[in-house]
C-alpha cells in the first residue's frame, strides 16, 4: 500500500519539479540556411567573448545568454548587416571586452606600438654594431 | 673610458627591466580580478522596446513608461537567479523609500515568476519579460541581478552589478536623486 502510494505522489511531484526552461532563442542552435551567411555568422561568433563565462567565444558556449548572443549575430547577419556593424554595436554596449579582435584604441595601442618600437631599437642597435664591426676590421669591445 | 663606462651601466639595462616587469606580475597578482564586465551605455538613451508582462500581477513594460519624467530603478532578475533572492529585501526598502523599480525578467516562465514573488515579495510597479536577452545586450548587462538607474527621459545614469546589499542602498537613492 505505501509502495502504491510512494508511486503515486512520485507520479504527482516529477511534474512539479521538473523545471523545463525557457527554450533557447531560436537561432542559438540553428543554423542560418544560406551556407554563405553562416559561414559569416559563425566566424564573426568564433570573435566574440561570452559575457558569462569569459574565456570562451559566443560560438564556443553553452551559457543561454551566449546562446542569446549567437540568436542576434544570426538574425543580423541574414537581415543584412556586416559582421563589422554587428561587433561594432556589441562593443558600443560591453568595450572593447566583448571581443577578441584586437583593434587599435585610445587603449590599447600601446599593445601596438611597443613591439613595434622595440623592434626599431634591436634594428639601430644592430645597424651600429655591425657598422662598426665594418670599419674597425674586428669586433667592437 | 667614457665608452666602457657607459657600457658598463647599460648592460644592466636589460635586468632591471626584467625585475621591473617581475615586480609588476608579481604585485597584479595580488590584486583581486574585476570580473565585472562594465556597460559602456551610461549615459546613453534606452532603446525603443516594449516588453510583454512577464507574470499576470503586473503590467508589462515599454520605453514610454521611462519617459515620464521620474527616475526609476530598472532591476534586470530572473526567478531562477539566487543573488536576485538576497537583493529582495533591499528592493523592499528601496520602494519603502519611494524608489520605483521596473522589473525585466529574463528568460523566465510566468508560473515561476509569480512563485519568486509571492516568496520573497514583490517591489516592482511594473515587470517585463525578456526572454531573449535583448533588453540586457541593448543595456550592456552581462548577468543577473544588475540594477540601472534611469533619470526621467529615459537615459542610462548608473549601473549597479550584482546583488543590491544593504550598504549599496544610500547610495542608489542618492544617484536616483541626482538623475532629478
Amino acid at each position: 500500500m505505501i509502495r502504491v502510494l510512494a508511486f503515486a505522489i512520485a507520479l504527482i511531484a516529477s511534474p512539479l519539479f521538473a523545471q523545463s526552461a525557457v527554450p533557447p532563442a531560436p537561432y542559438a542552435y540553428t543554423q542560418l540556411d544560406d551556407p554563405a551567411l553562416e559561414a559569416e555568422a559563425t566566424a564573426l561568433m568564433l570573435t566574440l567573448r561570452c559575457l558569462k563565462c569569459q574565456s570562451q567565444s559566443i560560438a564556443d558556449s553553452d551559457a543561454p545568454m551566449a546562446g542569446d548572443m549567437r540568436h542576434q549575430v544570426r538574425v543580423r547577419i541574414q537581415a543584412g548587416q556586416s559582421p563589422d556593424e554587428i561587433r561594432a554595436w556589441l562593443v558600443e554596449r560591453y568595450g572593447d571586452y566583448v571581443s577578441y579582435q584586437p583593434e587599435v584604441s585610445a587603449t590599447t595601442w600601446p599593445l601596438f606600438a611597443i613591439p613595434t618600437l622595440l623592434l626599431a631599437v634591436v634594428f639601430l642597435v644592430l645597424m651600429r654594431r655591425l657598422g662598426r664591426v665594418r670599419t674597425d676590421g674586428g669586433v667592437a669591445q | 673610458m667614457t665608452s666602457s663606462s657607459s657600457n658598463r651601466i647599460w648592460i644592466w639595462v636589460p635586468l632591471v627591466l626584467f625585475v621591473g616587469i617581475a615586480a609588476l606580475a608579481a604585485f597584479m597578482l595580488t590584486q583581486p580580478k574585476d570580473e565585472f564586465v562594465k556597460s559602456q551605455m551610461i549615459g546613453k538613451p534606452l532603446p525603443e522596446f516594449a516588453l510583454r508582462a512577464a507574470t499576470q500581477d503586473r503590467p508589462g513594460v515599454t520605453i514610454e513608461h521611462f519617459r515620464d519624467g521620474k527616475p526609476k530603478l530598472l532591476n534586470v532578475w530572473a526567478s531562477w537567479c539566487l543573488p536576485c533572492i538576497a537583493e529582495a529585501p533591499q528592493l523592499e526598502e528601496l520602494r519603502a523609500s519611494g524608489a520605483e523599480s521596473i522589473g525585466v525578467a529574463i528568460r523566465d516562465r510566468p508560473a515561476d515568476v509569480a512563485g519568486f514573488l509571492a516568496r520573497h515579495g514583490n517591489p516592482y510597479s511594473r515587470i517585463g519579460a525578456d526572454d531573449r536577452s535583448e533588453i540586457q545586450l541593448e543595456l550592456g548587462s552581462s548577468g543577473v541581478p544588475e540594477t540601472f538607474v534611469i533619470d526621467g527621459e529615459g537615459i542610462i545614469r548608473h549601473q549597479h552589478i550584482g546583488d543590491i546589499r544593504e550598504s549599496d542602498v544610500s547610495a542608489l537613492l542618492q544617484q536616483l536623486s541626482d538623475a532629478r
